[in-house]
Protein backbone atom coordinates (compact mmCIF):
# COMPACT_ATOMS: atom_id res chain seq x y z
CA UNK A 1 0.00 0.00 0.00
CA UNK A 2 1.11 3.44 -0.95
CA UNK A 3 0.98 6.65 1.72
CA UNK A 4 1.46 9.76 0.69
CA UNK A 5 4.20 11.77 2.72
CA UNK A 6 4.63 15.76 2.65
CA UNK A 7 8.42 17.27 2.75
CA UNK A 8 8.41 19.39 6.07
CA UNK A 9 12.11 19.59 6.51
CA UNK A 10 15.28 19.47 4.02
CA UNK A 11 18.70 19.81 5.41
CA UNK A 12 21.93 18.78 3.43
CA UNK A 13 24.48 16.58 5.45
CA UNK A 14 27.09 16.99 3.17
CA UNK A 15 28.21 18.88 -0.24
CA UNK A 16 26.06 15.62 -1.79
CA UNK A 17 23.92 14.35 0.58
CA UNK A 18 20.60 15.79 1.75
CA UNK A 19 18.43 14.64 4.79
CA UNK A 20 14.43 14.69 4.10
CA UNK A 21 11.78 14.89 6.84
CA UNK A 22 8.84 13.22 5.69
CA UNK A 23 5.04 13.72 7.90
CA UNK A 24 3.07 10.68 7.04
CA UNK A 25 -0.36 11.09 8.38
CA UNK A 26 -1.16 7.50 8.05
CA UNK A 27 1.98 6.22 9.16
CA UNK A 28 2.39 3.07 11.25
CA UNK A 29 5.41 3.78 13.12
CA UNK A 30 9.12 2.08 12.39
CA UNK A 31 12.42 0.19 13.90
CA UNK A 32 15.25 1.31 13.75
CA UNK A 33 17.27 -0.03 10.71
CA UNK A 34 14.21 -0.11 8.55
CA UNK A 35 13.93 1.65 4.94
CA UNK A 36 11.03 2.83 2.82
CA UNK A 37 10.67 2.63 -0.91
CA UNK A 38 9.76 5.88 -2.79
CA UNK A 39 8.36 6.27 -5.65
CA UNK A 40 8.36 9.16 -8.37
CA UNK A 41 5.72 9.70 -10.96
CA UNK A 42 6.77 11.38 -14.63
CA UNK A 43 3.62 13.05 -15.63
CA UNK A 44 3.29 10.55 -18.55
CA UNK A 45 2.28 7.76 -15.88
CA UNK A 46 6.30 6.65 -16.03
CA UNK A 47 7.11 5.51 -12.24
CA UNK A 48 10.49 4.76 -10.84
CA UNK A 49 10.72 3.34 -6.96
CA UNK A 50 14.16 2.99 -4.75
CA UNK A 51 14.29 1.90 -1.32
CA UNK A 52 16.07 4.12 0.93
CA UNK A 53 17.01 3.01 4.95
CA UNK A 54 15.18 5.41 7.25
CA UNK A 55 17.57 7.63 9.59
CA UNK A 56 14.93 8.70 12.51
CA UNK A 57 14.60 7.26 15.36
CA UNK A 58 10.91 5.45 15.92
CA UNK A 59 8.43 8.39 17.17
CA UNK A 60 4.37 9.04 17.51
CA UNK A 61 4.68 12.09 15.36
CA UNK A 62 4.35 10.05 12.44
CA UNK A 63 7.67 11.80 11.35
CA UNK A 64 10.65 10.01 9.58
CA UNK A 65 13.60 10.99 7.68
CA UNK A 66 15.98 9.24 5.35
CA UNK A 67 19.36 10.80 4.15
CA UNK A 68 20.01 10.47 0.43
CA UNK A 69 23.35 10.17 -1.46
CA UNK A 70 23.07 11.78 -5.21
CA UNK A 71 24.42 9.19 -7.11
CA UNK A 72 26.11 10.93 -10.30
CA UNK A 73 24.36 8.58 -12.94
CA UNK A 74 21.65 8.07 -10.53
CA UNK A 75 17.57 7.96 -12.13
CA UNK A 76 16.08 8.73 -8.46
CA UNK A 77 18.73 10.38 -6.25
CA UNK A 78 19.61 13.61 -8.52
CA UNK A 79 15.51 14.21 -7.69
CA UNK A 80 15.32 13.79 -4.09
CA UNK A 81 18.43 15.86 -3.51
CA UNK A 82 18.12 18.74 -5.78
CA UNK A 83 14.78 19.07 -6.78
CA UNK A 84 12.25 18.34 -4.02
CA UNK A 85 11.27 20.90 -2.10
CA UNK A 86 9.45 21.75 1.46
CA UNK A 87 5.65 21.28 1.05
CA UNK A 88 6.01 18.29 -2.01
CA UNK A 89 4.02 15.65 -1.74
CA UNK A 90 5.74 11.98 -2.73
CA UNK A 91 4.52 8.47 -2.36
CA UNK A 92 6.00 5.85 0.06
CA UNK A 93 5.91 2.43 1.19
CA UNK A 94 7.02 0.79 4.37
CA UNK A 95 8.53 0.57 6.61
CA UNK A 96 10.48 -2.56 5.14
CA UNK A 97 12.33 -5.17 6.86
CA UNK A 98 12.45 -7.22 9.84
CA UNK A 99 16.20 -8.36 10.06
CA UNK A 100 18.49 -5.51 10.11
CA UNK A 101 16.93 -3.85 12.83
CA UNK A 102 17.47 -3.00 16.61
CA UNK A 103 14.49 -3.22 19.01
CA UNK A 104 15.12 -1.35 22.37
CA UNK A 105 14.27 -4.88 24.44
CA UNK A 106 18.04 -5.17 22.86
CA UNK A 107 20.39 -5.00 25.74
CA UNK A 108 23.30 -7.44 24.39
CA UNK A 109 26.50 -4.82 23.37
CA UNK A 110 25.97 -3.87 20.20
CA UNK A 111 28.42 -2.91 17.23
CA UNK A 112 27.98 -0.97 14.38
CA UNK A 113 30.03 -0.63 11.39
CA UNK A 114 29.17 1.68 8.92
CA UNK A 115 31.04 1.89 5.30
CA UNK A 116 29.65 5.71 3.80
CA UNK A 117 26.68 6.13 3.55
CA UNK A 118 25.77 2.81 5.05
CA UNK A 119 25.78 5.13 8.53
CA UNK A 120 22.17 5.67 8.06
CA UNK A 121 20.03 2.80 9.13
CA UNK A 122 22.96 2.76 12.17
CA UNK A 123 22.49 6.20 12.86
CA UNK A 124 18.67 5.06 13.43
CA UNK A 125 19.31 2.58 15.72
CA UNK A 126 21.54 5.33 17.28
CA UNK A 127 19.19 7.48 17.65
CA UNK A 128 16.47 5.22 18.88
CA UNK A 129 18.45 3.88 21.72
CA UNK A 130 19.06 7.39 22.68
CA UNK A 131 15.55 8.57 22.48
CA UNK A 132 14.76 6.01 24.70
CA UNK A 133 17.21 6.64 27.38
CA UNK A 134 18.55 3.21 26.41
CA UNK A 135 21.80 2.00 28.60
CA UNK A 136 22.65 -0.79 25.78
CA UNK A 137 26.63 -0.02 25.51
CA UNK A 138 27.18 0.56 21.52
CA UNK A 139 30.72 1.27 19.44
CA UNK A 140 30.49 2.79 16.04
CA UNK A 141 33.25 2.18 13.66
CA UNK A 142 32.57 4.50 10.91
CA UNK A 143 34.75 4.01 7.58
CA UNK A 144 34.36 7.18 5.05
CA UNK A 145 36.85 8.92 2.30
CA UNK A 146 37.66 11.67 4.24
CA UNK A 147 36.59 13.90 7.26
CA UNK A 148 34.18 16.09 5.37
CA UNK A 149 32.46 13.13 4.57
CA UNK A 150 31.12 12.16 7.53
CA UNK A 151 27.06 12.26 7.94
CA UNK A 152 25.88 12.97 11.11
CA UNK A 153 28.89 14.47 12.52
CA UNK A 154 27.94 17.32 15.01
CA UNK A 155 25.44 14.83 16.43
CA UNK A 156 27.48 11.74 16.93
CA UNK A 157 30.06 13.86 18.25
CA UNK A 158 27.78 15.41 21.30
CA UNK A 159 26.74 11.72 21.56
CA UNK A 160 29.61 10.03 22.17
CA UNK A 161 30.65 12.84 24.67
CA UNK A 162 28.11 12.52 26.91
CA UNK A 163 27.28 9.28 26.71
CA UNK A 164 29.95 6.91 28.39
CA UNK A 165 28.69 4.11 26.47
CA UNK A 166 28.05 4.98 23.23
CA UNK A 167 31.82 4.98 21.59
CA UNK A 168 32.25 6.21 17.99
CA UNK A 169 35.96 5.29 15.79
CA UNK A 170 36.49 6.56 12.50
CA UNK A 171 38.74 5.16 9.77
CA UNK A 172 39.44 7.40 6.41
CA UNK A 173 39.85 5.41 3.59
CA UNK A 174 41.47 8.23 1.57
CA UNK A 175 42.38 11.41 3.76
CA UNK A 176 42.72 11.90 7.41
CA UNK A 177 42.62 14.82 9.86
CA UNK A 178 46.13 16.33 10.58
CA UNK A 179 48.02 14.24 13.41
CA UNK A 180 45.50 11.21 13.02
CA UNK A 181 47.74 8.75 14.18
CA UNK A 182 46.15 5.58 11.90
CA UNK A 183 47.34 6.07 8.17
CA UNK A 184 44.13 6.31 5.66
CA UNK A 185 42.77 2.88 4.63
CA UNK A 186 40.36 0.39 4.87
CA UNK A 187 39.20 -1.28 7.88
CA UNK A 188 41.69 -4.17 8.85
CA UNK A 189 41.87 -7.15 11.44
CA UNK A 190 43.92 -4.15 13.78
CA UNK A 191 41.43 -2.46 13.71
CA UNK A 192 38.30 -4.57 14.28
CA UNK A 193 40.57 -6.18 17.06
CA UNK A 194 41.11 -2.34 19.06
CA UNK A 195 37.39 -0.51 17.86
CA UNK A 196 35.00 -3.05 18.14
CA UNK A 197 33.65 -5.89 21.07
CA UNK A 198 35.65 -8.61 22.03
CA UNK A 199 33.35 -11.65 20.50
CA UNK A 200 33.81 -13.03 23.90
CA UNK A 201 31.06 -10.80 25.03
CA UNK A 202 28.60 -11.90 22.47
CA UNK A 203 28.19 -8.69 20.59
CA UNK A 204 25.40 -8.05 17.97
CA UNK A 205 27.23 -6.60 14.65
CA UNK A 206 25.65 -4.53 12.32
CA UNK A 207 27.74 -3.96 8.90
CA UNK A 208 26.00 -1.36 6.27
CA UNK A 209 27.63 -0.20 3.38
CA UNK A 210 28.84 -1.04 -0.49
CA UNK A 211 29.08 -4.32 -1.05
CA UNK A 212 32.73 -5.11 -1.13
CA UNK A 213 33.00 -3.21 2.26
CA UNK A 214 30.43 -5.64 3.62
CA UNK A 215 32.08 -8.23 2.20
CA UNK A 216 35.27 -7.18 4.47
CA UNK A 217 34.23 -5.72 7.20
CA UNK A 218 31.47 -8.87 7.96
CA UNK A 219 34.85 -11.28 7.30
CA UNK A 220 36.67 -9.89 9.73
CA UNK A 221 33.82 -9.90 12.22
CA UNK A 222 33.87 -13.54 11.58
CA UNK A 223 37.05 -14.00 11.55
CA UNK A 224 38.26 -12.58 15.06
CA UNK A 225 35.81 -15.17 16.72
CA UNK A 226 31.83 -13.18 15.82
CA UNK A 227 29.14 -15.87 15.32
CA UNK A 228 28.24 -15.72 11.62
CA UNK A 229 24.39 -15.38 13.52
CA UNK A 230 25.16 -12.35 15.09
CA UNK A 231 26.54 -10.32 12.01
CA UNK A 232 23.39 -8.95 10.12
CA UNK A 233 24.98 -7.48 7.29
CA UNK A 234 23.38 -4.90 4.89
CA UNK A 235 24.80 -4.11 1.32
CA UNK A 236 24.16 -2.15 -1.47
CA UNK A 237 26.03 -0.83 -4.85
CA UNK A 238 27.40 -2.95 -7.88
CA UNK A 239 30.08 -5.81 -6.06
CA UNK A 240 32.33 -3.91 -7.86
CA UNK A 241 34.23 -1.33 -5.67
CA UNK A 242 33.00 2.71 -6.78
CA UNK A 243 34.36 4.30 -4.29
CA UNK B 1 -4.19 7.26 -8.93
CA UNK B 2 -0.60 8.40 -8.72
CA UNK B 3 0.74 11.38 -7.12
CA UNK B 4 2.80 13.47 -9.91
CA UNK B 5 6.45 14.09 -9.12
CA UNK B 6 6.47 17.64 -10.82
CA UNK B 7 9.89 17.89 -12.84
CA UNK B 8 10.56 14.16 -12.89
CA UNK B 9 11.29 12.54 -15.94
CA UNK B 10 13.38 9.64 -15.09
CA UNK B 11 15.41 7.58 -17.25
CA UNK B 12 14.02 5.20 -19.75
CA UNK B 13 15.40 2.62 -21.82
CA UNK B 14 13.77 0.19 -24.56
CA UNK B 15 14.44 -2.98 -22.11
CA UNK B 16 12.13 -1.51 -19.81
CA UNK B 17 9.99 -3.55 -21.96
CA UNK B 18 11.03 -6.73 -21.09
CA UNK B 19 11.09 -5.87 -17.05
CA UNK B 20 8.32 -6.88 -14.75
CA UNK B 21 6.60 -3.84 -13.20
CA UNK B 22 8.89 -1.76 -11.25
CA UNK B 23 12.00 -3.35 -12.24
CA UNK B 24 14.99 -1.20 -13.67
CA UNK B 25 18.58 -2.48 -15.78
CA UNK B 26 21.44 -3.15 -14.23
CA UNK B 27 24.72 -4.22 -15.67
CA UNK B 28 26.30 -4.77 -12.91
CA UNK B 29 25.58 -7.84 -9.99
CA UNK B 30 24.66 -6.58 -7.00
CA UNK B 31 25.11 -8.71 -3.75
CA UNK B 32 22.29 -9.18 -1.27
CA UNK B 33 22.84 -11.71 2.20
CA UNK B 34 22.04 -11.39 5.58
CA UNK B 35 25.05 -12.22 7.25
CA UNK B 36 28.75 -12.80 6.10
CA UNK B 37 29.52 -14.58 2.77
CA UNK B 38 30.27 -18.71 4.34
CA UNK B 39 33.23 -20.06 2.94
CA UNK B 40 32.45 -23.69 1.88
CA UNK B 41 35.16 -25.95 0.96
CA UNK B 42 34.45 -28.27 -2.33
CA UNK B 43 35.61 -31.45 0.24
CA UNK B 44 33.55 -31.01 2.58
CA UNK B 45 30.86 -29.78 0.18
CA UNK B 46 26.92 -32.18 0.13
CA UNK B 47 23.67 -31.97 -1.53
CA UNK B 48 20.80 -33.59 0.10
CA UNK B 49 17.44 -34.22 -0.50
CA UNK B 50 15.19 -35.29 2.40
CA UNK B 51 11.89 -35.77 3.40
CA UNK B 52 11.23 -35.64 7.06
CA UNK B 53 14.06 -37.04 8.12
CA UNK B 54 14.83 -39.35 5.80
CA UNK B 55 17.56 -38.53 3.07
CA UNK B 56 16.52 -39.62 -0.50
CA UNK B 57 19.53 -38.82 -2.33
CA UNK B 58 23.26 -37.36 -1.72
CA UNK B 59 25.98 -35.53 -3.52
CA UNK B 60 29.34 -34.90 -2.61
CA UNK B 61 31.07 -32.31 -5.34
CA UNK B 62 32.96 -35.14 -7.42
CA UNK B 63 28.91 -36.98 -7.51
CA UNK B 64 27.12 -33.70 -8.13
CA UNK B 65 29.91 -32.42 -10.88
CA UNK B 66 29.28 -35.48 -12.82
CA UNK B 67 26.06 -35.08 -13.16
CA UNK B 68 24.94 -33.43 -16.60
CA UNK B 69 25.10 -30.07 -16.53
CA UNK B 70 23.74 -27.07 -18.96
CA UNK B 71 23.84 -23.57 -20.06
CA UNK B 72 21.03 -21.27 -19.04
CA UNK B 73 20.37 -18.31 -20.14
CA UNK B 74 18.06 -15.91 -18.42
CA UNK B 75 16.92 -12.58 -16.96
CA UNK B 76 17.35 -12.77 -13.80
CA UNK B 77 15.25 -10.17 -10.98
CA UNK B 78 15.67 -9.25 -7.25
CA UNK B 79 13.08 -8.08 -5.26
CA UNK B 80 14.96 -4.48 -4.30
CA UNK B 81 14.38 -3.56 -7.89
CA UNK B 82 16.91 -4.13 -9.87
CA UNK B 83 16.84 -6.80 -12.96
CA UNK B 84 19.94 -8.18 -14.54
CA UNK B 85 19.28 -9.07 -18.01
CA UNK B 86 20.66 -12.21 -20.55
CA UNK B 87 22.77 -13.39 -17.73
CA UNK B 88 24.70 -16.86 -18.84
CA UNK B 89 24.92 -20.16 -16.17
CA UNK B 90 25.75 -23.48 -15.62
CA UNK B 91 23.84 -25.81 -13.45
CA UNK B 92 22.08 -29.03 -12.99
CA UNK B 93 18.48 -29.44 -13.72
CA UNK B 94 16.57 -30.18 -10.83
CA UNK B 95 14.40 -32.81 -12.65
CA UNK B 96 18.05 -34.73 -12.91
CA UNK B 97 18.12 -34.56 -8.85
CA UNK B 98 14.84 -35.60 -8.55
CA UNK B 99 14.88 -38.00 -10.93
CA UNK B 100 13.18 -41.28 -9.43
CA UNK B 101 11.94 -39.58 -6.59
CA UNK B 102 8.47 -40.19 -6.02
CA UNK B 103 6.85 -38.04 -3.29
CA UNK B 104 3.17 -36.49 -2.65
CA UNK B 105 5.23 -33.47 -1.05
CA UNK B 106 4.22 -30.12 -2.73
CA UNK B 107 6.24 -27.70 -1.18
CA UNK B 108 9.97 -27.78 -0.45
CA UNK B 109 12.24 -26.25 1.84
CA UNK B 110 15.57 -25.14 0.24
CA UNK B 111 18.40 -25.19 2.81
CA UNK B 112 22.02 -23.15 2.88
CA UNK B 113 25.35 -22.78 4.01
CA UNK B 114 25.24 -20.26 6.57
CA UNK B 115 21.47 -21.28 7.84
CA UNK B 116 19.43 -19.41 4.93
CA UNK B 117 16.19 -21.09 4.25
CA UNK B 118 13.47 -19.88 1.45
CA UNK B 119 10.36 -21.96 0.60
CA UNK B 120 8.80 -22.83 -2.96
CA UNK B 121 6.15 -25.38 -4.36
CA UNK B 122 7.76 -28.00 -5.55
CA UNK B 123 6.45 -27.89 -9.14
CA UNK B 124 8.44 -24.77 -9.25
CA UNK B 125 11.53 -26.68 -9.11
CA UNK B 126 10.33 -28.81 -11.64
CA UNK B 127 9.99 -28.85 -15.54
CA UNK B 128 13.37 -27.01 -16.29
CA UNK B 129 12.81 -24.32 -14.59
CA UNK B 130 15.40 -24.35 -11.65
CA UNK B 131 19.01 -25.27 -11.62
CA UNK B 132 21.71 -25.73 -8.98
CA UNK B 133 24.38 -23.26 -10.99
CA UNK B 134 28.20 -23.41 -10.17
CA UNK B 135 29.23 -21.44 -13.02
CA UNK B 136 28.60 -17.61 -13.79
CA UNK B 137 29.80 -15.85 -16.69
CA UNK B 138 32.29 -18.52 -17.45
CA UNK B 139 33.64 -18.33 -14.64
CA UNK B 140 33.49 -20.67 -11.55
CA UNK B 141 30.51 -19.29 -9.27
CA UNK B 142 32.40 -16.52 -6.76
CA UNK B 143 31.55 -16.84 -3.24
CA UNK B 144 29.70 -13.78 -2.65
CA UNK B 145 27.55 -14.92 -5.70
CA UNK B 146 26.41 -18.07 -3.56
CA UNK B 147 29.67 -19.89 -4.61
CA UNK B 148 30.07 -23.19 -4.92
CA UNK B 149 26.61 -23.92 -5.73
CA UNK B 150 23.59 -21.60 -6.01
CA UNK B 151 19.94 -22.60 -7.09
CA UNK B 152 18.78 -20.62 -9.58
CA UNK B 153 15.01 -20.47 -9.71
CA UNK B 154 14.86 -17.12 -12.29
CA UNK B 155 10.37 -17.11 -12.82
CA UNK B 156 10.60 -16.01 -8.60
CA UNK B 157 12.48 -13.12 -6.79
CA UNK B 158 16.01 -14.02 -6.75
CA UNK B 159 15.76 -14.43 -2.66
CA UNK B 160 13.90 -17.62 -4.02
CA UNK B 161 17.42 -18.43 -5.76
CA UNK B 162 18.85 -19.35 -2.56
CA UNK B 163 22.91 -19.16 -2.20
CA UNK B 164 25.51 -21.72 -0.65
CA UNK B 165 22.91 -24.33 -0.78
CA UNK B 166 23.13 -27.44 0.72
CA UNK B 167 20.16 -29.14 0.51
CA UNK B 168 15.92 -29.31 -0.11
CA UNK B 169 13.47 -30.82 2.43
CA UNK B 170 10.17 -31.80 1.14
CA UNK B 171 7.09 -30.72 2.88
CA UNK B 172 3.34 -31.56 2.78
CA UNK B 173 2.73 -27.86 3.93
CA UNK B 174 4.01 -24.69 2.93
CA UNK B 175 6.41 -22.93 5.77
CA UNK B 176 8.04 -19.66 5.58
CA UNK B 177 11.60 -19.38 5.04
CA UNK B 178 13.97 -16.54 6.09
CA UNK B 179 12.84 -13.33 4.45
CA UNK B 180 9.49 -14.64 3.97
CA UNK B 181 9.31 -14.77 7.78
CA UNK B 182 10.57 -11.29 7.65
CA UNK B 183 8.07 -9.18 5.71
CA UNK B 184 8.46 -11.00 2.27
CA UNK B 185 6.34 -12.55 0.28
CA UNK B 186 6.09 -16.13 0.28
CA UNK B 187 5.88 -16.97 -3.42
CA UNK B 188 7.81 -13.97 -5.11
CA UNK B 189 6.54 -13.61 -8.55
CA UNK B 190 8.03 -10.67 -10.22
CA UNK B 191 5.85 -10.14 -12.65
CA UNK B 192 2.75 -10.32 -10.46
CA UNK B 193 4.89 -8.13 -8.18
CA UNK B 194 5.10 -9.94 -5.28
CA UNK B 195 7.38 -8.03 -3.09
CA UNK B 196 6.37 -8.22 0.05
CA UNK B 197 3.30 -10.59 2.58
CA UNK B 198 -0.21 -8.59 1.81
CA UNK B 199 0.81 -8.21 -2.31
CA UNK B 200 -1.59 -9.86 -4.14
Amino acid sequence: MWRVGTVVALHNETATARTIRFEVPDWPGHVAGQHVDVRLTASDGYSAVRSYSIASAPNANRLFEITVERLPDGEVSPYLTQDVVVGDRLELRGPIGGWFVWRREQTEPIQLIAGGSGIVPLMAMTRSRNSTGGTAPFRLLYSVREPKAIWYSNELQALSQRDPSFSITYAYTRVTPNDWPRPAGRIDSALIANATWPSSLGPTCYVCGPTSFVESAAGLLAASGNSSDRIKTERFGPTGDRK
Amino acid sequence: MAITSRGFFGRRSTADAKLPPGQYVTTDFPVLSAGPTPRVPLDKWEFTIKEGNQILRRWDWKSFRNLPAETITVDIHCVTRWSKLGTIWEGVPLDTLFKDITTDAEYAMVHSYGDYTTNLPLADLMNKQAWVAFRFDDDDLAPEHGGPARLLVPHLYLWKSAKWIRGITLMQEDQPGFWEGLGYHMYGDPWREQRYSGDE
